[in-house]
């Protein structure tokens, strides 16, 4: 019988203290922790938990694991779904995947499947993988979270797998956009550890379509290629004054800091520069990490400045917490409509203030201009965090590939198929930035589809 | 790791590198650059290439020691390694057989003019070659330059070779004798560029000029090297780094090339401080 116990909170580093230092806010669960919480789960028949997930981890299984103390087995029993777990533990929006599901949560709180998760796989991390066998080449285009996924689930059916990166260190968004106090990248380095114990070959430093073609690969041998190359463009206000110094897109400042180690200039040799008052605007996960980020450079007074209302901010709810715990300021309903710099130096941000009219196509109220409320706000640096689009370097370069509208690549949805034989693609190529789970989910149906598509031709 | 194969000092700050990086060689057009990454603590900076070889699978890069990186890089001897390379990036210089071309380059901007020199050399456009410096000391590659073009006039801000003056004054001449041009390539220091701009303007000359922004990742990703050309935003990496002169807001531009100047002098404080430029650090 479950015991009478509350969903366990997660320890985390004290609030003042952190935003002092870049090391992971979310401590994790102790092992007297991770059992209590483990003995919650009411191991449902029907485990609708599992329907919430996007890989379909067998959840109530590697939770019981966990009931016995079989901590390595859990983690195991996760990766033959899943080969990331201690990063989907941290930055997988439970809340509304699993845990939203858990008949717990309709009484009182689900689970904390997410927390369990991370447990499981920090525990199992140290232990040594074996390397698989070698069967026909493929390609993956990319080291993000979809392309770390069908790398290692291709590599699991056999295959010799080479893995093309552009940057040159591995991790897409994982590596460049997602801050260390969230995802230590120690973590990152492990989980790719793994999957090259698996007998995945990664090349950094190679831009596909630039350094070598797409039909290169074919000629060179490779079956068939998946191409998750993200959501690389950011997208900027188009408003006056945003090529000021001092204004960043959210995707520059976080991989300033993240990838090139800004943070630690002059001894790493890539500057950034933070000014005391510092407007991030948008309010996605992307724009908390960076306002959260910017105060831990040194930023004394950090605002989201966003056009919608608190109900409407598309970032995790855990993450406002943290942001707002830390000191982060709301500016809601508020849009910026110009920047304005001296001496081309950002010196404020003018913004009206709006209020939320009829709902719009998104199905959400559409924020309205107030007349007449333009003020100033007196800020030094501006980061702009409200999006980012298909990177269009490679898919131009790939003749008669059928992309969408917005430029993603059409591919079908449960097997990343796209128009051209051989080729597929998933993650946020395809749907536009997403979750570091959905393109997981996407890698991992699409190293499915890749294995039935070779194993037919052969 | 991709290793230096050839080392050339032109002048005492002035240095060329062939490194090997065969893929790179392999694809390299003129009007391409690389990104690289001297070490694992090092900054991405862009390079244009300046030449490349297929065959022995190199690519050459000519650079100025102005800031922390080039200073280290400097120091690099053959059998020395580059962390990282990436390329070949951006958009390809687009040669077509036009007629007459006038190639203007300023100091170090000559290594990056030469492929595009020879591109139009060779597809039978005239070439005529305009070469700007501060010293009579600071020129280089001359030879490569003048064996792809039919024209070549130099000039010097301190008299001491060629025309005493600025390279704008000896495309001035070249107009003002009559010669039909139907393409200007300018290649050098921005406000080298911007005023080759205002000389071709009134006379409506197109202009191409050759921008090397401050980069991050050199793919498109993060917005560093963004540039208002004819009004709207383009990035540099992607969309460049040729544009049309004639649109390139250089004010803007010049302004943000000074974005990290404070933190540029502080990190060669912090390199001189550790040894310098000797070399016996750089490891």
């Amino acid at each position: 019988m479950p015991q009478k116990i509350d969903r366990r909170p997660m320890p985390k580093q004290d609030e003042k203290e952190r935003t002092k230092n870049f090391s992971e806010v979310a401590l994790g669960y102790s092992q007297e922790d991770a059992v209590l919480e483990a003995g919650r789960c009411l191991k449902c028949k029907k485990p609708a938990c599992v329907k919430g997930c996007p890989v379909e981890v067998r959840i109530p299984d590697f939770i019981e694991l966990i009931t016995e103390g079989k901590f390595t087995e859990a983690a195991e029993s996760i990766k033959e779904k899943n080969s990331l777990p201690a990063i989907c533990g941290r930055v997988c929006p439970q809340e509304s995947q699993c845990e939203s599901m858990c008949v717990l949560g309709k009484r009182g709180n689900p689970v904390a499947i997410g927390a369990l998760e991370r447990f499981a796989a920090d525990w199992a991390r140290k232990e040594p993988q074996k390397p698989e066998g070698n069967g026909p080449k493929v390609a993956v285009i990319g080291s993000g979270p979809a392309g770390l996924t069908a790398a290692a689930d291709l590599a699991k059916y056999g295959y010799k797998v080479t893995l093309f990166e552009a940057l040159h260190s591995t991790g897409g968004v994982l590596r460049y956009g997602i801050p260390e106090f969230r995802l230590p990248k120690a973590i990152l380095e492990e989980e790719v550890e793994y999957i090259k114990s698996l007998g995945v070959e990664v090349n950094v430093n190679i831009l596909i379509g630039q350094t070598i073609d797409i039909e290169d690969l074919f000629k060179d041998g490779y079956k068939a290629i998946f191409i998750g190359t993200g959501a690389g463009l950011p997208y900027f206000l188009n408003i006056p004054g945003e090529n000021l110094n001092g204004v960043y897109s959210a995707n520059e400042f976080l991989t300033r800091v993240n990838l090139m180690r800004a943070y630690d200039f002059p001894q790493q040799d890539t500057p950034i520069q933070i000014g005391k008052k510092v407007a991030v605007v948008g309010a996605g996960n992307v724009a908390m990490d960076s306002a959260r980020t910017a105060l831990r450079l040194g930023a004394e007074e950090v605002k989201i400045v966003y056009r919608r209302s608190r109900e409407e901010m598309p970032a995790r709810q855990e993450e406002i917490e943290n942001a707002e715990e830390e000191g982060v300021q709301l500016e809601l309903l508020t849009n910026p409509i110009r920047i304005l710099g001296e001496k081309g130096w950002v010196k404020a941000i003018e913004c009206m203030q709006m209020e939320l009219g009829e709902p719009d196509s998104s199905g959400r109220r559409r924020p309205v201009p107030v007349e007449g409320s333009e003020f100033k706000m007196d800020v030094d640096t501006v980061i702009v965090a409200i999006g980012q689009g298909p990177n269009p370097l490679l898919v131009r370069r790939i003749p008669g590939l059928e992309l969408t509208k917005r430029g993603n690549i059409a591919a079908d949805e449960e097997t990343g198929r796209t128009n051209i034989e051989g080729i597929f693609a998933g993650g946020d190529i395809v749907t536009g930035a997403a979750t570091v789970i959905a393109a997981m989910g996407a890698g991992k149906r699409a190293a499915r589809a890749m294995h039935e598509y070779i194993k037919s031709r052969s | 790791m991709f290793e230096i194969v050839e080392k050339e000092i032109y002048s005492p700050r002035i240095k060329m590198f062939k490194v090997r990086a065969p893929y790179v060689a392999a694809k390299a057009q003129p009007g391409h650059f690389i990104i690289i990454r001297i070490h694992d603590k090092g900054e991405r900076i862009p390079l244009t290439i300046a030449d490349s070889d297929k065959d022995a699978g190199t690519v050459t890069i000519v650079f100025q020691e102005v800031g922390k990186t080039t200073y280290e890089l400097g120091a690099y001897e053959v059998g020395d390694t580059i962390h990282d390379l990436l390329g070949p990036l951006g958009t390809p210089y687009d040669v077509e057989k036009i007629g007459s071309v006038v190639c203007v380059s300023g100091g170090v901007g000559v290594a990056p003019m030469y492929p595009k020199a020879k591109a139009h050399y060779e597809i039978g456009n005239k070439v005529i070659s305009l070469i700007g410096a501060q010293s009579k000391s600071l020129f280089f590659f001359t030879e490569k330059i003048s064996s792809v073009s039919h024209e070549i006039a130099y000039s010097t801000d301190d008299g001491s070779y060629g025309h005493h003056g600025f390279v704008t004054e000896l495309l001035k001449d070249v107009i003002e004798r009559g010669e039909k041009i139907d393409e200007v390539v300018a290649i050098g220091p921005l406000p080298m560029m911007r005023a080759v701009c205002e000389v071709t303007r009134p006379y409506e000359i197109k202009t191409i000029v050759s921008l090397n922004p401050i980069m991050v990742d050199g793919t498109g990703m993060c917005g560093s090297c963004r540039v208002t050309v004819g009004g709207e935003t383009k990035f540099s990496c992607v969309d460049g780094p040729a544009f049309d002169g004639h649109l390139v807001d250089f004010a803007e531009l010049i302004e943000r090339q000074r974005r990290f100047l404070t933190e540029e002098r502080s990190a060669m404080e912090h390199f001189h401080g550790k040894g310098g430029t000797c070399g016996c650090h750089k490891k």
